[in-house]
């Protein structure tokens, strides 16, 4: 604890209403549209965690088997479950039962990293916990204490997340690379092919604008000077890391976007545009 | 074009206060401080506010305007519909004197909490050397003006009273993360940001950076980067073991 010397004020009365501060009664005085971000993000943050969970729960309309073209959220399919031209990495598990999705293995490593990611903290605490709603609003909660306390000092552990989501955006890399795939083998491209690659492009460029991925490449030196490339790596990913919002919400885009395709051209209810075979 | 401005200030004192209507002729080009200003001249001589460099380098006008931490000299009367009413009250965080006065004085006791730089034993002044790049890097949170906007904004201690004996806050924070990063400092900044000074307690919801003056990126740039340094140091096992093995 710090050696604070500041004098004990009376317990009554709490936040901006405390002892001694400008008795103003109401929560806030702004009258600008604060309520719409955190509204925004509560609806767009529900929508895609509800689309995610229908869609690996059916279990179907993962894969196009004509051109490999394989869902992110399916991704890698290592399940008996899945269809055997989808199962690059083989089968780890028996048949999968219903509900489960086949990307058991690095979806909650994926979502944890979401969780724990500091611009998602910042979006959710606001727009979920209220804590608060927006800049200079009051919180509804009585006590605070922050991420001091389980479970939210877990919130520590991002980098570890980081780590595994550079792992799997090499799967996802490699999906891409064999989405490149023609009718009849060989090399052709499609939409499907672009819209993959576009995906993982962006997923690239959100993993290592993570805050976590800046201090370990060049954040947690002390002499940028004695460390010259881990000095220019730091620029680079500080550059990355400026736009980590954006990206945090395109890629959110991309993937439900990217698996929405897939879902469809496998559905028969679109056919692929291909440019080359 | 001049008009007239709907103006609610909060006038006032610890024992009370509340909300006066004013009607205020506004000039092109002006901004808050010189509506209050022209209050004062002309309507409530006994109006008190604090400011010095009408100018935005001095950080003595915080308050805040319709419900937001601003510098009054900064904001501009422009940014405002002309038939809106303009509320303008103390900052919210501290103690109120008078008026748009507040008690500050809760920063100058977290500032003396902070351990002051500590340069290597055999350094003397006059001999450190650093690099550009190395001095770049903090010279960012060297802008800071010490408005205390970035303090009144923090919920950790805006909601919650209690925590104000624990928690530094952004300014603080920031001041340390100033000091971990320069070349030449020796003290223990890690453990002292999380054990003594609170950081843990900031959840990076980023209204600090929102309502900087001087634009100082202080939740990306000084924050999380102390965040993710007193991981290394309290809860990173990889480097905690790396550190015991190259120490051999």
């Amino acid at each position: 604890m710090a050696t604070g010397t500041l004098p004990p004020r009376p317990s009554s009365g709490t936040g901006t209403r405390s002892p001694g501060r400008a008795q103003i009664a109401a929560r806030t005085l702004r009258t600008d549209s604060w309520r719409k971000a955190p509204t925004l993000t509560v609806v767009l943050l529900s929508g895609w965690v509800l689309y995610a969970v229908i869609s690996t729960a059916t279990q179907s309309a993962y894969f196009v088997k004509d051109y490999h073209y394989l869902s992110p959220f399916s991704s890698p399919c290592v399940t008996a479950s899945c269809d055997p031209a989808a199962r690059d990495f083989g089968a780890w598990f028996g048949h999968f039962p219903p509900l489960l999705p086949f990307a058991i293995v690095v979806l909650p490593l994926l979502l944890s990293f979401r969780l724990t990611c500091y611009y998602y903290r910042k979006a959710y605490y606001r727009a979920f916990w209220q804590s608060p709603p927006a800049c200079a609003v009051a919180e509804p909660h009585g006590r605070y204490s922050g991420e001091t306390r389980w479970p939210l000092i877990l919130q520590n552990s991002h980098r570890y997340f980081f780590y595994a989501a550079v792992l799997i955006s090499v799967i996802n890399t490699y999906d891409a690379i064999l989405a490149f795939h023609g009718r009849d083998g060989g090399f052709g491209i499609g939409l499907g092919t672009v819209i993959m690659l576009v995906n993982v492009v962006l997923l690239w460029a959100y993993t290592l604008s993570c805050h976590s991925c800046r201090h370990i490449t060049g954040g947690r030196l002390r002499h940028f000077s004695k460390h010259p490339v881990r000095y220019w790596v730091w620029t680079q990913v500080s550059k990355l890391n400026a736009r980590h919002m954006q990206l945090a919400w395109t890629t959110l885009g991309t993937l439900m976007f990217t698996d929405a395709y897939i879902a469809l051209v496998s559905a028969g209810v679109l056919g692929d545009l291909r440019f080359f075979h | 074009m001049g008009y007239q401005a709907s103006f609610r200030v909060w006038r006032g004192d610890v024992t009370g206060g509340q909300l006066h209507d004013f009607t205020v002729p506004v000039n092109e080009g002006e901004v808050v401080l010189d509506i209050i200003h022209r209050l004062q001249a002309t309507q409530a001589p006994d109006l008190a506010v604090r400011w010095n460099c009408k100018a935005g380098k001095c950080g003595s006008c915080s308050a805040e305007v319709n419900g937001m931490p601003r510098l009054m000299c900064m904001t501009r009367m422009s940014t405002f519909d002309q038939a809106e009413t303009i509320t303008v009250t103390p900052m919210r965080t501290f103690p109120v004197m008078r008026d748009l006065v507040t008690d500050v004085s809760f920063n100058y006791t977290k500032a003396r909490e902070i351990q002051s730089f500590a340069p290597p034993a055999d350094l003397a002044p006059g001999e450190y050397r650093m690099r550009q790049v190395d001095v770049e890097r903090s010279q960012e949170f060297r802008k800071c003006i010490e408005c205390f906007l970035c303090q009144n904004t923090c919920h950790a201690i805006r909601d919650h009273e209690d925590n104000k004996q624990s928690f530094a806050g952004p300014r603080f924070l920031m001041r340390i993360a100033e000091l971990d990063m320069h070349p030449l400092d020796t003290a223990d900044r890690q453990r002292a940001a999380q054990e003594e000074h609170g950081l843990g307690l900031c959840n990076i919801t980023k209204c600090c950076t929102e309502v900087c003056p001087e634009h100082i990126k202080i939740t990306d740039n000084a924050l999380i980067p102390l965040k993710e340094r007193v991981v290394d140091r309290k809860y990173d096992p990889l480097v905690w073991l790396g550190n015991k093995i190259l120490r051999r």
